[in-house]
C-alpha cells in the first residue's frame, strides 16, 4: 500500500467558472471548502436563537462573538472595534476551515501559502491605507521607536521597517507551515498503521498500536492548533491594526 | 515532495503577478501555481461574502441580543435595587414609627401614674385628716366623758362617805366637811 501524504492537499477541479486571460477559474476542492466554512458560519450566527437565555448553538455563537470583540478590545482598544467584522470573519473563516479540514477525507484551505498570503496581505494593506489615512506621515512614526540613542536610530529604523515588510510573510508562512506539517505528520502517522498491518501480518498489527497510540495524541494536537492558528492571526492581526490606530505606542 | 527550495519561493511570489498557469503536472501542490488563480477567485468571493454577512446580518444580530441581554439585566438590577431602597425606606418608616409609638406608650404610662399616685396620696391625705379630726373628736368626748363620770363619782364618794360616817358614828356628818374631805381625798 502506497502512503501519499501530499495527496491530501491536492487541488481538484470540479467545474470551470471561465478565464482570465490564459488562466483557467475553476471552481475545486477548495473554493468548495471555503463556500462550507462560509456556510457553517453564516448558520451558526444566522441560524442560532436570540433567547434571553442562551441555547447551546447560541452560546456558542455569543462566545464567539465576545471572545473576538474581548480580544480586539484588549490588544487594540476600543477604538478597535472598527474593524470587528473583519477580524470576526478572519477569525471565523480560518478557526471554521481549519476545523473541518481536521476531518480525514476533507481538503485544508489554509494549507495553501496563496490563501493564506492573500489573507496577510488583506491585513497588511488595511494597516498601511488605515494608518496614513488616519494619521497621514505620523503612521510613519512606527518606524522610528522612542528613547534609542540617535547614533543606533539609522540600524533600528532599518530593522523596523524590514520587519513591517516582512509581517505579511511570517503572517502567512506561520499559519501555512503549520497547517500544512500538522496534515503531513498526522497522515504519516496514520499510514504507519496500515503500512506494518499490510506487511508484517498478525505482528504488524499489533505493532501498529503505536502509531495509532501517536495519531490519535497528534490529533488532538492538531485539533488545538487548528483554533490556535486562527486565533494567532487574528490577535496578529489586532496587534497591526492597533500600530495603525495608535503609532504612538 | 520532490520540489526544490527556490522554485517553491519563486512561485509564491509570482502569486500576484501574471503567474504562467497550467504547468507543474507532478508539483507539490501548495506551491502549484496554476491552481492560484482559481483559489485566489474563490476565496475573495468567499470572503467577501462572509465579511458581507458578519458585517451587515450576523453580529448586529449576535450584538444585539447580548446587548438586549445586558440591558435586561441592568434594568432588573436597577428594579430590584429601587425596591430595596424603597423596603429599606419602609422599615426604617416603620422603626421610627415604633419607637415614637413606644416613646408615646411611654409618657402616656408616666403620666397617668403620676396622676393616679397624686389623686390617691390627696385621697389618702383626706382620709388622713378625717380620721384625725374623727380621732380628735373621740377623745374629746372621751376627756368630757371622763370628767363627767369622775364629777359623777365624787358625788357618790361624798354620799357613800356620808352614809358611812353616818352608819359608823350614828351622825350625819356636815355635807360640806364631807365634800372638801372627799375632794381632798381625789386629789391626794
Amino acid at each position: 500500500m502506497k502512503i501519499d501524504p501530499i495527496h491530501q492537499f491536492n487541488i481538484e477541479p470540479l467545474f470551470t467558472l471561465g478565464h482570465i486571460g490564459n488562466h483557467t477559474i475553476a471552481f475545486t476542492n477548495s473554493s468548495l471548502y471555503m463556500f462550507v466554512a462560509v456556510l457553517l458560519i453564516a448558520l451558526l450566527m444566522l441560524a442560532s436563537g436570540r433567547d434571553l437565555v442562551p441555547g447551546r448553538l447560541q452560546s456558542v455563537a455569543e462566545i464567539s462573538y465576545e471572545f473576538v470583540a474581548s480580544t480586539i478590545r484588549s490588544t487594540a482598544g476600543s477604538e478597535g472595534m472598527k474593524f470587528f467584522p473583519l477580524i470576526f470573519s478572519l477569525f471565523m473563516f480560518l478557526c471554521v476551515s481549519n476545523l473541518v479540514g481536521v476531518i480525514p477525507y476533507t481538503f485544508t484551505i489554509a494549507s495553501h501559502l496563496i490563501v493564506t498570503a492573500a489573507l496577510a496581505l488583506l491585513v497588511f494593506f488595511t494597516v498601511l491605507i488605515y494608518g496614513v489615512y488616519k494619521n497621514g506621515l505620523k503612521f510613519f512614526s512606527i518606524f522610528v521607536p522612542h528613547g534609542v540613542p540617535i547614533y543606533i536610530l539609522p540600524l533600528v529604523m532599518f530593522i523596523e521597517i524590514l520587519s513591517f515588510f516582512l509581517r505579511p510573510v511570517s503572517h502567512s508562512v506561520r499559519l501555512f507551515a503549520n497547517m500544512l506539517a500538522g496534515h503531513i505528520a498526522l497522515k504519516v502517522f496514520a499510514g504507519f498503521v496500515a503500512m506494518l498491518g499490510f506487511s508484517l501480518g498478525a505482528l504488524g498489527w499489533v505493532g501498529g498500536v503505536l502509531p495509532l497510540a501517536l495519531t490519535v495524541a497528534l490529533y488532538a494536537l492538531e485539533l488545538l492548533v487548528a483554533f490556535l492558528q486562527a486565533y494567532v492571526f487574528a490577535i496578529l492581526t489586532c496587534i497591526y491594526l492597533n500600530d495603525a490606530i495608535h503609532p504612538g505606542h | 515532495m520532490a520540489e526544490s527550495h527556490g522554485e517553491a519561493k519563486g512561485q509564491a511570489a509570482g502569486a500576484h503577478t501574471e503567474a504562467e498557469g497550467g504547468h507543474h503536472g507532478g508539483a507539490f501542490p501548495p506551491f502549484d501555481s496554476s491552481n492560484y488563480a482559481s483559489q485566489l477567485v474563490s476565496l475573495a468571493i468567499a470572503f467577501v461574502a462572509l465579511y458581507l454577512i458578519v458585517s451587515r446580518i450576523a453580529l448586529p444580530r449576535v450584538g444585539g441580543t447580548i446587548d438586549a441581554r445586558q440591558n435586561k439585566i441592568e434594568g432588573d438590577l436597577a428594579e430590584a435595587q429601587k425596591l430595596k431602597d424603597e423596603s429599606d425606606a419602609a422599615l426604617k418608616a416603620y422603626e421610627t414609627e415604633l419607637a415614637n409609638a413606644r416613646a408615646n406608650a411611654q409618657a402616656i404610662g408616666n403620666e397617668t401614674r403620676e396622676k393616679l399616685n397624686a389623686a390617691s396620696e390627696a385621697e389618702r391625705k383626706a382620709l388622713e385628716e378625717k380620721l384625725a379630726a374623727k380621732l380628735a373628736d373621740a377623745e374629746k368626748q372621751i376627756a368630757t366623758t371622763r370628767t363627767n363620770a369622775m364629777s359623777n363619782v365624787r358625788g357618790i364618794a361624798a354620799d357613800a362617805a356620808g352614809a358611812i360616817v353616818q352608819q359608823l358614828a350614828g351622825v350625819t356628818p356636815d355635807a360640806n366637811a364631807v365634800n372638801s374631805a372627799v375632794d381632798a381625798s381625789l386629789k391626794g
